[in-house]
């Protein structure tokens, strides 16, 4: 029993990271349609800055992140209006050429400046206890847990309850009657795309521990971040969350019941549900 | 031209669009400077038969890609499951002993292409990102399996015990690579001729009509999913063809042909010349393995940064890659020349 408890909490808690993640490039693509490979490109950079505000300034833990999250997200506007926004009208191949010359670059940067050792992550003090909830989880696994459950909360009651979360609803559904009605979409998918990246930066930040940070880690995570957004349904808050949930739990499991078939588990599921439902979980058709 | 008459029904099709469609498929001198090209590399390079043989595998490679991706607009980013499914394929073949290169060759296209048969037919009513995610999720299903399936595949460290017995009985695999680079040479051939054979019928022609726009395809009763699943059979075939002749050349199989850094760089060369043209596939292997060879032996970081400044530069601003540019410039030239002369 405390096994299933161990991995349904130790799941819960990659599965968190992915969300947050990963909600971004679904909300994105979402809104804009433009294949962005290069998603996690933020998540990395978010993880580098937030370990230099640590290491470098000697910000507190918290701060680093959230200041990291929100340096991330202001960088990545003049990246969209300089580089994506000329390339929305592009065809998929050109949008994912391009987004993987982009995690090239970003690959490059790193390891000329971070150097290609995964940095080292050192939970902070105040977390470094244990919590035994039926199994004994580190305290740092279950604030990741509480935090993609807030960051849930966040995003819902922004996209369900406010004035923005409409107008974005309404653009992810049908973008020229948005326009047609006079919501500002170039406005409000440049902000999208920066909650998106600050998003990202902060779960990169966040799950250091579980996803080291290192040079190649835009393409480590392509992959499952990608499963999360396409089994989850693009332009969806919830679907990426089942998704996430889904997916963080099974290859838990996955890896402790069965170890020889691996990954491959999660490969053939995620086959299989796009196969029933091509548009994802909780996409719209 | 056709816009300053007026046609009734009735009329024959002018002259000239008789000629023109007729003469599409000749072979022009221009066509036999790639293959003139490699056989002088042969002569003049003896040394760098081994670059030469990447060069023409990759070509190969590049050509099956252009099929689905450049002809019929299928993206994917895992075409190289077909690839490393043909590789595989000729390995085991050639461990167990039967290492005969043009039977691993002909079993490995035919074990490619009924893959490609049968998960393009699964496949294949996705579009967009869902249709990229199947070709990238099949591709990593394949790593995956061929990672853990050790005992067949010799896992991670790659398939080594290969035996290739001589080509046809009568060439030896030499040091130098003379017999593995004409095998290579030739094959490539076959895998053009068929190519070209495709592109230039009307099959070829309503591919590109699909890409454009299928809906369309479909309203005038083209049978558009049958047709993407045969060409994509196809080139999955063609695709293990050149898995198989790397392996069989090498006589080793690398775990990595089945990475998506691979199938990637595929794509990569196949933009920086052009996707949808013919020769595209033979100007961008040459120049990308040759860069790499220079740069990344100078400092892998340097390159990969570069490659992902060119590649973020030919989609922003050079369109059609470098044949495309090259298109430009004749029209421009050739405008140029009309004003001059009225």
């Amino acid at each position: 029993m405390s096994i299933a408890i161990g991995i349904l909490l130790n799941g819960l808690a990659s599965a968190m990271i992915l969300y947050i993640i990963a909600v971004g490039l679904s909300v994105t693509m979402g809104i804009m349609r433009f294949i962005n490979l290069a998603h996690c490109v933020f998540a990395m950079a978010g993880g580098y800055l937030a370990a230099y505000l640590i290491q470098g300034a000697g910000i507190p833990f918290a701060f680093a992140i959230v200041l990291a999250a929100i340096l991330v997200a202001l960088l990545s506007i003049p990246i969209e209006r300089l580089l994506y926004a000329p390339l929305y009208a592009a065809s998929e191949l050109e949008q994912a050429l391009f987004s993987i010359g982009v995690m090239f670059v970003a690959v490059a940067i790193a390891r000329y400046f971070f150097g290609p050792a995964p940095l080292s992550f050192t939970v902070p003090e105040a977390l470094r206890g244990q919590i035994d909830l039926g199994s004994v989880m580190p305290a740092y696994r279950i604030l990741l847990i509480v935090v993609g459950f807030v960051v849930f909360a966040a995003l819902w009651t922004l996209v369900e309850t406010t004035s923005i979360g409409r107008k974005l609803r309404a653009t992810v559904e049908n973008r020229r009657v948005a326009e047609v009605v006079g919501i500002r979409c170039d406005r409000l998918m440049l902000l999208t795309f920066a909650l998106g990246t600050g998003l990202a930066a902060l779960g990169g930040a966040l799950g250091a521990e579980i996803m080291p940070i290192r040079p190649n880690y835009a393409f480590d995570q392509l992959n499952y971040v990608l499963i999360v957004v396409a089994v989850g349904g693009m332009g969806t808050l919830t679907g990426p969350f089942l998704a996430a949930l889904l997916l963080g739990i099974a290859d838990t499991a996955c890896k402790y019941f069965l170890p020889e078939v691996g990954a491959f588990f999660i490969f053939g599921a995620m086959v299989a549900i796009l196969l029933w439902r091509p548009q994802g979980l909780l996409g719209r058709a | 031209m056709l816009a300053d008459r007026t046609y009734s029904r009735g009329d024959a099709p002018p002259p000239q669009a008789i000629a023109d469609i007729v003469n599409r498929s000749r072979l022009r001198v221009a066509d036999f400077v790639p293959w003139v090209v490699a056989l002088a590399s042969f002569f003049l390079f003896p040394r760098s038969l081994s670059l030469g043989t990447e060069v023409l595998v990759a070509v190969l490679f590049v050509l099956s890609i252009d099929l689905v991706v450049g002809y019929a607009g299928i993206v994917t980013l895992g075409h190289g499951a077909f690839f490393g499914l043909g590789a595989y394929c000729a390995g085991v073949l050639a461990v167990n002993g039967f290492g005969d290169p043009i039977l691993g060759l002909m079993l490995a296209a035919v074990l490619a292409g009924v893959a490609g048969l049968v998960s393009g037919a699964i496949i294949l009513r996705a579009q967009g990102l869902t249709l990229m995610m199947f070709t990238l999720g099949t591709l990593l299903m394949l790593e995956e399996a061929a990672n853990r399936a050790g005992r067949l595949t010799g896992g991670s460290d790659g398939l080594s015990d290969m035996v290739v017995k001589p080509l046809l009985g009568i060439w030896d695999w030499d040091f130098f690579g003379r017999t593995g680079y004409c095998y290579c040479l030739v094959v490539l051939l076959f895998g053009f001729i068929v190519v070209r054979t495709i592109v230039m019928s009307p099959f070829g022609r309503s591919l590109r009509g699909i890409r454009e726009n299928a809906a369309r395809m479909e309203a005038i009763g083209a049978p558009v999913r049958r047709r993407l699943i045969v060409v994509y059979a196809i080139s999955a075939a063609l695709a293990g063809t050149a898995g198989a002749v790397n392996a069989e050349v090498h006589q080793f199989v690398a775990l990595n042909v089945l990475s998506f850094e691979f199938s990637a760089s595929g794509l990569i060369m196949l933009i920086l010349a052009g996707p949808g043209r013919l020769y595209g596939a033979f100007i961008g292997p040459p120049i990308y393995i040759i860069a790499s060879h220079q740069l990344a032996v100078l400092d892998p970081t340097y390159w990969v940064f570069w490659l992902g400044v060119v590649l973020i530069a030919v989609v922003m601003f050079g369109r059609g890659g470098i044949l495309g540019i090259a298109d430009n410039l004749i029209a421009w030239s050739r405008a140029g020349r009309k004003k001059r002369a009225p």
